[in-house]
Protein backbone atom coordinates (compact mmCIF):
# COMPACT_ATOMS: atom_id res chain seq x y z
CA UNK A 1 0.00 0.00 0.00
CA UNK A 2 1.62 3.07 -1.12
CA UNK A 3 1.58 6.20 2.13
CA UNK A 4 0.49 8.22 -1.44
CA UNK A 5 -3.03 7.57 -0.55
CA UNK A 6 -2.66 10.03 2.86
CA UNK A 7 -1.58 12.99 1.29
CA UNK A 8 -5.03 13.26 -0.39
CA UNK A 9 -7.10 15.94 0.83
CA UNK A 10 -9.98 14.32 0.39
CA UNK A 11 -8.67 11.01 2.24
CA UNK A 12 -8.21 13.38 5.20
CA UNK A 13 -11.60 14.48 4.75
CA UNK A 14 -12.63 10.35 4.31
CA UNK A 15 -10.51 9.73 7.86
CA UNK A 16 -11.15 12.78 9.65
CA UNK A 17 -15.04 12.13 9.70
CA UNK A 18 -14.69 8.30 10.18
CA UNK A 19 -12.68 8.13 13.42
CA UNK A 20 -15.66 11.09 14.29
CA UNK A 21 -17.86 8.96 13.41
CA UNK A 22 -17.00 5.67 14.70
CA UNK A 23 -15.98 7.15 18.11
CA UNK A 24 -19.61 8.51 18.27
CA UNK A 25 -21.35 5.37 16.99
CA UNK A 26 -19.80 3.37 19.38
CA UNK A 27 -20.57 5.72 22.69
CA UNK A 28 -24.11 5.97 21.80
CA UNK A 29 -24.69 2.26 20.64
CA UNK A 30 -23.14 1.23 24.13
CA UNK A 31 -26.13 2.39 25.97
CA UNK A 32 -28.43 1.44 23.00
CA UNK A 33 -26.92 -2.25 23.25
CA UNK A 34 -27.28 -2.17 26.68
CA UNK A 35 -30.96 -0.98 27.03
CA UNK A 36 -31.33 -3.66 24.32
CA UNK A 37 -32.28 -1.56 21.97
CA UNK A 38 -29.74 -2.48 19.37
CA UNK A 39 -32.03 -2.49 16.77
CA UNK A 40 -32.70 0.92 17.23
CA UNK A 41 -30.18 2.66 15.27
CA UNK A 42 -31.28 0.41 11.75
CA UNK A 43 -35.22 1.36 12.41
CA UNK A 44 -33.66 5.06 12.49
CA UNK A 45 -31.41 4.58 9.57
CA UNK A 46 -34.68 3.47 7.63
CA UNK A 47 -36.76 6.02 8.91
CA UNK A 48 -34.20 8.35 7.61
CA UNK A 49 -34.39 6.94 3.84
CA UNK A 50 -37.64 8.18 3.61
CA UNK A 51 -36.40 11.48 4.98
CA UNK A 52 -33.69 11.30 2.43
CA UNK A 53 -36.27 10.64 -0.59
CA UNK A 54 -38.18 13.61 0.21
CA UNK A 55 -35.37 15.80 0.19
CA UNK A 56 -34.00 14.81 -3.07
CA UNK A 57 -37.87 15.37 -4.16
CA UNK A 58 -38.40 18.62 -2.59
CA UNK A 59 -35.14 19.89 -3.82
CA UNK A 60 -33.47 20.36 -0.24
CA UNK A 61 -30.30 18.94 1.19
CA UNK A 62 -31.44 15.21 1.72
CA UNK A 63 -29.65 15.17 4.95
CA UNK A 64 -31.28 18.16 6.41
CA UNK A 65 -34.51 16.42 5.99
CA UNK A 66 -33.44 13.40 6.97
CA UNK A 67 -32.14 14.90 10.51
CA UNK A 68 -35.81 15.94 11.00
CA UNK A 69 -37.35 13.27 9.94
CA UNK A 70 -35.39 10.38 11.80
CA UNK A 71 -35.61 12.88 15.05
CA UNK A 72 -39.23 13.14 14.75
CA UNK A 73 -40.24 9.54 14.08
CA UNK A 74 -37.21 8.23 17.20
CA UNK A 75 -39.23 10.79 19.64
CA UNK A 76 -43.07 9.43 18.37
CA UNK A 77 -42.05 5.91 18.87
CA UNK A 78 -40.67 6.10 22.05
CA UNK A 79 -43.98 7.87 22.89
CA UNK A 80 -45.89 5.27 21.44
CA UNK A 81 -43.87 2.75 22.90
CA UNK A 82 -44.52 4.21 26.13
CA UNK A 83 -47.61 5.12 25.89
CA UNK A 84 -49.21 1.75 24.43
CA UNK A 85 -46.93 -0.24 26.30
CA UNK A 86 -45.34 -1.66 22.71
CA UNK A 87 -42.74 -3.99 23.08
CA UNK A 88 -39.12 -2.26 22.09
CA UNK A 89 -39.36 -4.54 18.68
CA UNK A 90 -42.08 -4.60 17.85
CA UNK A 91 -41.83 -0.58 17.56
CA UNK A 92 -38.22 -0.74 16.12
CA UNK A 93 -40.52 -2.86 13.25
CA UNK A 94 -42.83 -0.58 12.75
CA UNK A 95 -40.53 2.30 12.50
CA UNK A 96 -38.34 0.59 10.11
CA UNK A 97 -40.49 -0.32 7.78
CA UNK A 98 -42.73 2.94 7.66
CA UNK A 99 -39.59 4.89 6.93
CA UNK A 100 -38.73 2.38 3.74
CA UNK A 101 -42.29 2.83 2.68
CA UNK A 102 -42.29 6.61 3.11
CA UNK A 103 -39.01 6.53 0.44
CA UNK A 104 -40.19 4.18 -1.97
CA UNK A 105 -43.65 5.95 -2.51
CA UNK A 106 -41.61 9.44 -2.35
CA UNK A 107 -39.51 7.81 -4.93
CA UNK A 108 -41.98 6.49 -7.43
CA UNK A 109 -43.82 9.86 -7.55
CA UNK A 110 -41.02 11.78 -8.53
CA UNK A 111 -40.56 9.44 -11.16
CA UNK A 112 -36.53 8.24 -9.58
CA UNK A 113 -33.42 9.19 -8.24
CA UNK A 114 -31.63 6.04 -7.96
CA UNK A 115 -28.20 7.45 -8.44
CA UNK A 116 -28.21 9.75 -5.48
CA UNK A 117 -30.11 7.00 -3.43
CA UNK A 118 -27.52 4.74 -3.81
CA UNK A 119 -25.16 7.07 -2.15
CA UNK A 120 -27.40 6.91 0.74
CA UNK A 121 -27.80 3.36 0.95
CA UNK A 122 -24.56 2.50 1.05
CA UNK A 123 -22.56 5.47 2.02
CA UNK A 124 -19.81 7.70 0.53
CA UNK A 125 -17.25 8.97 2.93
CA UNK A 126 -14.87 9.08 0.19
CA UNK A 127 -17.30 12.41 -1.20
CA UNK A 128 -17.45 14.00 2.32
CA UNK A 129 -17.01 17.86 1.67
CA UNK A 130 -14.95 19.99 3.81
CA UNK A 131 -18.75 21.21 5.18
CA UNK A 132 -19.86 17.78 6.17
CA UNK A 133 -16.50 17.04 7.64
CA UNK A 134 -17.47 20.39 9.84
CA UNK A 135 -20.77 19.70 10.85
CA UNK A 136 -19.79 15.63 11.90
CA UNK A 137 -16.97 16.83 14.14
CA UNK A 138 -19.27 19.77 15.74
CA UNK A 139 -21.82 17.15 16.49
CA UNK A 140 -19.76 14.91 17.37
CA UNK A 141 -18.35 17.42 19.85
CA UNK A 142 -21.49 18.40 21.47
CA UNK A 143 -23.33 14.63 21.57
CA UNK A 144 -19.91 13.39 23.52
CA UNK A 145 -19.93 16.66 25.86
CA UNK A 146 -23.57 15.88 26.69
CA UNK A 147 -22.67 12.49 27.39
CA UNK A 148 -19.86 13.00 29.67
CA UNK A 149 -21.97 15.51 31.57
CA UNK A 150 -24.55 13.60 32.21
CA UNK A 151 -22.70 10.28 32.56
CA UNK A 152 -23.99 9.36 35.83
CA UNK A 153 -27.68 9.90 35.23
CA UNK A 154 -26.90 8.24 31.95
CA UNK A 155 -26.11 5.26 32.81
CA UNK A 156 -27.55 4.61 35.94
CA UNK A 157 -30.99 4.80 33.66
CA UNK A 158 -29.58 2.14 31.39
CA UNK A 159 -28.80 -0.26 34.44
CA UNK A 160 -31.81 -0.09 36.14
CA UNK A 161 -34.53 2.87 35.42
CA UNK A 162 -36.55 1.77 38.86
CA UNK A 163 -33.44 2.76 41.27
CA UNK A 164 -32.41 5.08 39.08
CA UNK A 165 -35.64 6.95 39.69
CA UNK A 166 -35.63 6.30 43.29
CA UNK A 167 -32.29 8.00 43.11
CA UNK A 168 -33.91 11.07 41.79
CA UNK A 169 -32.80 10.80 37.94
CA UNK A 170 -35.37 11.76 36.00
CA UNK A 171 -35.36 8.75 34.00
CA UNK A 172 -38.09 9.66 31.19
CA UNK A 173 -36.19 13.16 30.02
CA UNK A 174 -32.93 11.04 29.94
CA UNK A 175 -34.55 8.16 28.21
CA UNK A 176 -35.61 11.08 25.29
CA UNK A 177 -32.42 12.46 25.29
CA UNK A 178 -30.45 9.39 24.31
CA UNK A 179 -32.96 8.60 21.02
CA UNK A 180 -32.57 11.98 20.85
CA UNK A 181 -29.03 11.91 20.13
CA UNK A 182 -29.29 8.72 18.47
CA UNK A 183 -31.39 10.04 16.03
CA UNK A 184 -28.43 12.88 15.12
CA UNK A 185 -25.84 9.86 15.51
CA UNK A 186 -27.28 7.69 12.77
CA UNK A 187 -28.17 10.45 10.31
CA UNK A 188 -24.29 11.83 10.92
CA UNK A 189 -23.26 8.40 10.15
CA UNK A 190 -25.39 7.94 6.87
CA UNK A 191 -22.63 9.71 5.08
CA UNK A 192 -19.68 6.27 6.31
CA UNK A 193 -21.73 3.38 6.09
CA UNK A 194 -25.03 4.31 5.01
CA UNK A 195 -28.96 3.17 6.12
CA UNK A 196 -28.21 -0.01 5.73
CA UNK A 197 -25.04 -0.72 7.27
CA UNK A 198 -24.99 1.87 10.26
CA UNK A 199 -26.36 -1.07 13.42
CA UNK A 200 -22.96 -2.71 12.62
CA UNK A 201 -21.23 0.75 13.62
CA UNK A 202 -24.20 0.79 17.00
CA UNK A 203 -23.63 -3.13 18.05
CA UNK A 204 -20.80 -4.94 16.43
CA UNK A 205 -17.80 -2.94 18.52
CA UNK A 206 -20.04 -2.67 21.69
CA UNK A 207 -21.15 -6.41 21.63
CA UNK A 208 -17.40 -7.50 20.80
CA UNK A 209 -15.86 -4.70 23.73
CA UNK A 210 -18.46 -6.46 26.40
CA UNK A 211 -17.16 -9.88 26.20
CA UNK A 212 -13.84 -8.60 27.74
CA UNK A 213 -15.65 -8.18 30.54
CA UNK A 214 -13.93 -5.27 32.05
CA UNK A 215 -15.56 -2.00 33.93
CA UNK A 216 -18.06 0.54 31.86
CA UNK A 217 -14.94 3.38 31.02
CA UNK A 218 -12.44 0.69 29.65
CA UNK A 219 -15.32 -1.28 27.39
CA UNK A 220 -16.05 2.02 26.08
CA UNK A 221 -12.93 2.65 25.15
CA UNK A 222 -12.03 -0.94 24.18
CA UNK A 223 -15.04 -0.69 21.90
CA UNK A 224 -14.12 3.13 20.76
CA UNK A 225 -10.26 2.14 19.53
CA UNK A 226 -12.09 -1.12 17.66
CA UNK A 227 -14.46 1.14 16.06
CA UNK A 228 -11.80 3.44 15.08
CA UNK A 229 -9.12 0.64 13.72
CA UNK A 230 -12.53 -1.15 11.31
CA UNK A 231 -13.20 2.29 9.71
CA UNK A 232 -9.62 3.84 9.29
CA UNK A 233 -8.06 0.21 7.96
CA UNK A 234 -11.73 -0.09 6.22
CA UNK A 235 -11.43 3.19 4.46
CA UNK A 236 -7.30 2.54 3.46
CA UNK A 237 -7.85 -0.81 2.27
CA UNK A 238 -11.15 -0.27 0.29
CA UNK A 239 -9.48 2.34 -1.51
CA UNK A 240 -6.44 0.46 -2.50
CA UNK A 241 -8.48 -2.04 -4.19
CA UNK A 242 -11.09 -0.14 -4.85
CA UNK A 243 -14.02 -1.53 -3.16
CA UNK A 244 -16.67 0.01 -1.28
CA UNK A 245 -15.43 1.36 2.36
CA UNK A 246 -18.99 0.56 4.43
CA UNK A 247 -18.53 -3.42 3.46
CA UNK A 248 -15.20 -3.60 4.56
CA UNK A 249 -15.56 -1.74 7.64
CA UNK A 250 -18.44 -3.88 8.21
CA UNK A 251 -16.37 -7.26 7.77
CA UNK A 252 -13.33 -5.74 9.52
CA UNK A 253 -15.20 -5.15 12.60
CA UNK A 254 -16.82 -8.52 12.09
CA UNK A 255 -13.38 -9.76 12.23
CA UNK A 256 -12.88 -8.34 15.60
CA UNK A 257 -15.46 -10.16 17.12
CA UNK A 258 -14.98 -13.27 15.27
CA UNK A 259 -11.23 -12.84 17.15
CA UNK A 260 -12.92 -11.98 20.29
CA UNK A 261 -15.07 -14.98 20.45
CA UNK A 262 -11.80 -17.02 19.40
CA UNK A 263 -9.79 -15.79 22.12
CA UNK A 264 -12.42 -15.96 24.73
CA UNK A 265 -13.48 -19.78 23.73
CA UNK A 266 -9.47 -20.93 23.74
CA UNK A 267 -10.08 -19.73 27.69
CA UNK A 268 -7.65 -16.77 27.67
CA UNK A 269 -10.45 -13.96 28.24
CA UNK A 270 -11.72 -16.18 31.46
CA UNK A 271 -10.67 -14.42 34.82
CA UNK A 272 -11.05 -16.18 38.12
CA UNK B 1 -38.87 12.70 68.93
CA UNK B 2 -38.47 13.59 65.27
CA UNK B 3 -40.49 11.77 62.49
CA UNK B 4 -38.81 10.65 60.51
CA UNK B 5 -41.75 9.05 58.10
CA UNK B 6 -45.48 9.83 58.88
CA UNK B 7 -48.39 7.71 56.47
CA UNK B 8 -51.82 8.36 56.71
CA UNK B 9 -55.03 7.21 55.55
CA UNK B 10 -53.02 5.42 52.68
CA UNK B 11 -54.80 3.40 50.22
CA UNK B 12 -54.14 1.82 47.17
CA UNK B 13 -56.78 1.01 44.58
CA UNK B 14 -55.53 -1.48 41.75
CA UNK B 15 -58.12 -1.98 39.19
CA UNK B 16 -59.27 -5.55 40.77
CA UNK B 17 -58.01 -5.05 44.17
CA UNK B 18 -57.31 -3.20 47.23
CA UNK B 19 -53.50 -3.31 47.75
CA UNK B 20 -53.70 -1.43 50.76
CA UNK B 21 -56.83 0.00 52.69
CA UNK B 22 -56.18 2.79 55.41
CA UNK B 23 -52.83 2.67 56.46
CA UNK B 24 -50.92 4.60 58.96
CA UNK B 25 -48.08 4.73 60.83
CA UNK B 26 -45.58 6.84 62.18
CA UNK B 27 -41.54 6.01 61.87
CA UNK B 28 -39.46 8.37 64.19
CA UNK B 29 -35.95 9.05 63.15
CA UNK B 30 -33.27 6.77 64.78
CA UNK B 31 -36.43 3.51 64.63
CA UNK B 32 -35.47 0.03 63.48
CA UNK B 33 -39.06 -1.04 61.54
CA UNK B 34 -39.45 -4.25 60.82
CA UNK B 35 -42.81 -4.87 58.17
CA UNK B 36 -43.83 -8.55 58.07
CA UNK B 37 -46.59 -9.95 55.81
CA UNK B 38 -47.28 -12.33 53.47
CA UNK B 39 -47.13 -12.33 49.91
CA UNK B 40 -49.47 -10.08 48.31
CA UNK B 41 -49.86 -8.22 51.59
CA UNK B 42 -49.05 -4.71 50.15
CA UNK B 43 -45.64 -4.34 51.17
CA UNK B 44 -44.08 -3.85 47.40
CA UNK B 45 -46.95 -1.14 46.83
CA UNK B 46 -46.39 0.43 50.15
CA UNK B 47 -42.22 0.75 49.75
CA UNK B 48 -43.66 1.99 45.74
CA UNK B 49 -46.08 4.95 47.29
CA UNK B 50 -42.96 6.04 49.58
CA UNK B 51 -40.15 5.97 47.11
CA UNK B 52 -42.18 8.08 44.50
CA UNK B 53 -42.72 5.47 41.94
CA UNK B 54 -46.40 4.69 42.89
CA UNK B 55 -48.19 8.22 42.76
CA UNK B 56 -52.08 6.60 42.86
CA UNK B 57 -53.01 6.73 46.05
CA UNK B 58 -55.52 8.41 48.25
CA UNK B 59 -54.06 9.27 51.81
CA UNK B 60 -51.02 11.42 52.74
CA UNK B 61 -46.89 10.44 52.90
CA UNK B 62 -44.59 12.75 54.47
CA UNK B 63 -41.00 12.84 55.06
CA UNK B 64 -39.71 14.86 57.99
CA UNK B 65 -42.72 16.66 57.71
CA UNK B 66 -43.14 17.34 54.26
CA UNK B 67 -45.69 15.63 51.88
CA UNK B 68 -43.66 13.81 49.06
CA UNK B 69 -46.25 15.17 46.73
CA UNK B 70 -44.71 18.43 47.16
CA UNK B 71 -41.10 17.95 46.84
CA UNK B 72 -38.62 15.37 45.68
CA UNK B 73 -36.06 16.07 47.73
CA UNK B 74 -36.96 13.72 50.53
CA UNK B 75 -35.58 11.08 48.24
CA UNK B 76 -31.65 12.53 48.54
CA UNK B 77 -32.09 11.13 52.63
CA UNK B 78 -33.10 7.60 51.19
CA UNK B 79 -31.20 4.74 50.86
CA UNK B 80 -33.08 2.41 49.21
CA UNK B 81 -32.24 -1.57 48.56
CA UNK B 82 -34.39 -3.44 46.07
CA UNK B 83 -35.31 -6.98 46.66
CA UNK B 84 -33.58 -8.29 43.86
CA UNK B 85 -30.88 -6.13 41.66
CA UNK B 86 -32.02 -7.14 38.70
CA UNK B 87 -29.56 -6.28 36.00
CA UNK B 88 -28.21 -7.48 32.55
CA UNK B 89 -25.83 -10.28 33.44
CA UNK B 90 -23.25 -8.89 31.44
CA UNK B 91 -23.61 -5.59 32.11
CA UNK B 92 -20.19 -3.95 31.69
CA UNK B 93 -19.84 -2.33 35.55
CA UNK B 94 -17.68 -3.02 38.24
CA UNK B 95 -18.64 -2.93 42.00
CA UNK B 96 -17.11 0.65 41.96
CA UNK B 97 -18.60 1.87 39.22
CA UNK B 98 -22.39 0.87 40.57
CA UNK B 99 -21.49 2.70 44.10
CA UNK B 100 -20.64 5.66 42.12
CA UNK B 101 -23.99 5.46 39.80
CA UNK B 102 -25.46 6.33 43.45
CA UNK B 103 -23.33 9.12 44.37
CA UNK B 104 -25.05 12.22 43.98
CA UNK B 105 -22.31 14.39 44.34
CA UNK B 106 -19.74 13.42 41.93
CA UNK B 107 -16.70 14.79 43.41
CA UNK B 108 -16.70 12.61 46.52
CA UNK B 109 -15.11 10.05 44.98
CA UNK B 110 -13.11 8.91 48.46
CA UNK B 111 -17.10 7.96 49.71
CA UNK B 112 -16.92 4.97 47.38
CA UNK B 113 -13.78 3.37 49.16
CA UNK B 114 -14.99 4.82 52.14
CA UNK B 115 -18.01 2.48 52.23
CA UNK B 116 -16.96 -0.74 50.53
CA UNK B 117 -14.59 -1.06 52.94
CA UNK B 118 -17.31 -0.46 55.87
CA UNK B 119 -19.35 -3.48 54.09
CA UNK B 120 -16.47 -6.00 53.82
CA UNK B 121 -16.35 -5.42 49.57
CA UNK B 122 -13.19 -3.06 48.96
CA UNK B 123 -11.69 -6.44 47.41
CA UNK B 124 -13.82 -6.89 45.07
CA UNK B 125 -13.92 -2.95 43.57
CA UNK B 126 -12.36 -3.96 40.82
CA UNK B 127 -15.05 -7.12 39.96
CA UNK B 128 -17.43 -7.18 37.41
CA UNK B 129 -20.74 -7.60 38.94
CA UNK B 130 -21.92 -10.32 36.64
CA UNK B 131 -19.30 -12.54 38.60
CA UNK B 132 -20.56 -11.82 42.24
CA UNK B 133 -22.33 -14.21 44.71
CA UNK B 134 -25.72 -13.33 46.26
CA UNK B 135 -24.93 -12.33 48.99
CA UNK B 136 -21.58 -9.84 47.54
CA UNK B 137 -24.34 -8.15 45.29
CA UNK B 138 -26.10 -7.70 48.23
CA UNK B 139 -23.51 -5.95 50.25
CA UNK B 140 -22.93 -3.59 46.94
CA UNK B 141 -26.39 -2.58 47.04
CA UNK B 142 -25.81 -1.78 50.08
CA UNK B 143 -23.09 0.07 49.51
CA UNK B 144 -24.90 1.96 46.76
CA UNK B 145 -27.91 3.24 49.03
CA UNK B 146 -25.30 4.57 51.52
CA UNK B 147 -22.90 6.11 49.89
CA UNK B 148 -24.92 9.49 49.94
CA UNK B 149 -25.24 9.41 53.72
CA UNK B 150 -28.72 8.68 53.65
CA UNK B 151 -30.74 9.11 57.02
CA UNK B 152 -33.56 6.45 56.15
CA UNK B 153 -32.26 3.27 54.79
CA UNK B 154 -35.33 1.22 53.19
CA UNK B 155 -34.70 -2.46 52.23
CA UNK B 156 -37.38 -4.70 50.42
CA UNK B 157 -37.00 -8.60 51.83
CA UNK B 158 -33.18 -8.18 50.52
CA UNK B 159 -32.28 -12.19 51.78
CA UNK B 160 -33.76 -14.38 49.21
CA UNK B 161 -31.17 -16.73 47.70
CA UNK B 162 -28.59 -15.71 49.81
CA UNK B 163 -26.15 -18.21 52.24
CA UNK B 164 -26.62 -18.04 55.94
CA UNK B 165 -23.34 -16.51 56.46
CA UNK B 166 -23.73 -13.35 54.63
CA UNK B 167 -27.44 -12.93 56.08
CA UNK B 168 -25.76 -13.56 59.30
CA UNK B 169 -22.84 -10.61 58.16
CA UNK B 170 -25.53 -8.72 56.94
CA UNK B 171 -27.87 -8.31 60.24
CA UNK B 172 -24.46 -7.31 62.12
CA UNK B 173 -24.29 -4.27 59.24
CA UNK B 174 -27.78 -3.34 59.78
CA UNK B 175 -27.83 -3.42 63.51
CA UNK B 176 -24.13 -1.35 62.91
CA UNK B 177 -26.23 1.47 60.38
CA UNK B 178 -28.95 1.80 63.34
CA UNK B 179 -27.00 2.02 66.75
CA UNK B 180 -23.70 3.39 65.79
CA UNK B 181 -24.78 5.72 62.89
CA UNK B 182 -28.31 6.63 64.07
CA UNK B 183 -29.87 5.57 60.53
CA UNK B 184 -33.28 4.82 60.62
CA UNK B 185 -34.32 1.67 58.99
CA UNK B 186 -37.40 0.48 57.39
CA UNK B 187 -37.31 -3.46 56.48
CA UNK B 188 -39.80 -5.90 55.58
CA UNK B 189 -38.74 -9.40 55.71
CA UNK B 190 -40.35 -13.01 55.86
CA UNK B 191 -38.23 -13.78 59.06
CA UNK B 192 -39.94 -13.20 61.78
CA UNK B 193 -36.97 -14.97 64.34
CA UNK B 194 -34.27 -11.94 62.82
CA UNK B 195 -37.04 -8.96 62.99
CA UNK B 196 -37.49 -9.85 66.60
CA UNK B 197 -33.57 -9.52 67.29
CA UNK B 198 -33.13 -6.65 65.09
CA UNK B 199 -36.09 -4.22 64.97
CA UNK B 200 -37.13 -1.83 67.84
CA UNK B 201 -40.79 -1.58 66.05
CA UNK B 202 -43.11 -4.21 63.98
CA UNK B 203 -45.70 -3.18 61.52
CA UNK B 204 -48.03 -6.06 60.42
CA UNK B 205 -49.24 -5.58 57.36
CA UNK B 206 -52.19 -7.54 55.23
CA UNK B 207 -53.70 -4.96 52.87
CA UNK B 208 -54.43 -3.56 56.00
CA UNK B 209 -51.78 -2.47 59.11
CA UNK B 210 -53.62 -5.19 62.06
CA UNK B 211 -51.02 -4.18 64.24
CA UNK B 212 -47.66 -1.39 64.82
CA UNK B 213 -45.50 -0.76 67.57
CA UNK B 214 -43.06 -1.75 69.90
CA UNK B 215 -41.66 -5.43 68.95
CA UNK B 216 -41.39 -6.59 72.33
CA UNK B 217 -45.00 -5.95 72.40
CA UNK B 218 -45.56 -8.37 69.69
CA UNK B 219 -43.53 -10.67 70.49
CA UNK B 220 -44.82 -11.22 73.68
CA UNK B 221 -48.20 -11.26 72.51
CA UNK B 222 -48.32 -15.20 71.49
CA UNK B 223 -51.59 -14.81 70.22
CA UNK B 224 -51.37 -11.93 67.72
CA UNK B 225 -47.75 -14.06 66.28
CA UNK B 226 -50.45 -16.72 66.11
CA UNK B 227 -52.98 -14.31 64.31
CA UNK B 228 -50.01 -13.18 61.61
CA UNK B 229 -49.15 -16.80 61.02
CA UNK B 230 -52.78 -17.85 60.53
CA UNK B 231 -52.86 -14.85 57.63
CA UNK B 232 -49.60 -15.80 56.41
CA UNK B 233 -51.01 -19.63 56.15
CA UNK B 234 -54.10 -18.43 54.86
CA UNK B 235 -52.72 -16.63 51.77
CA UNK B 236 -50.28 -19.33 51.52
CA UNK B 237 -52.97 -21.83 50.74
CA UNK B 238 -54.40 -18.94 48.87
CA UNK B 239 -51.61 -18.86 46.36
CA UNK B 240 -50.90 -22.62 45.79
Amino acid sequence: MSLEILTYSFMHRALISGIAIAILCSVVGLFLVLRRYSLFGDAIAHSSFGGIALGLLAGIYPLWTAYGVSIVSALIITRIKDKFNISGDASIAVLLSSGIAVGLVVIGFSGGFTIDIFSFLFGSILLVSVDDTVLILLLTGIILIVILLLYRQILYSTFNEEQAKVSGVPVEKINYLIVFMAGITVVTSIQLVGVLLISALFVIPNVTAIMYGKGFKQTAIISMSFSVFSVVVGILISYVFDITPAGTIVLLSIGLLAGTMGIKSAGLLSKN
Amino acid sequence: MLRAVEISNLTVQYPDVKALDDVSFVVNQGDFLGIIGPNGAGKSTLFDSMLGLNTKYKGEIKFFGEDIRKSKNYLKEIGFVPQKPIFEKNFPATVSDVVRMGLRNESDENKIDEILQQLWIHELRNRQIGELSGGQLQRVFIAKALVNNPKILILDEPVTGIDQQSIELFYSILRELNSKQKITIIWSSHDLDAINQLANHVACLNRTLFFHGKSEKFFSDDELVKQYSEASMQEHMHHH
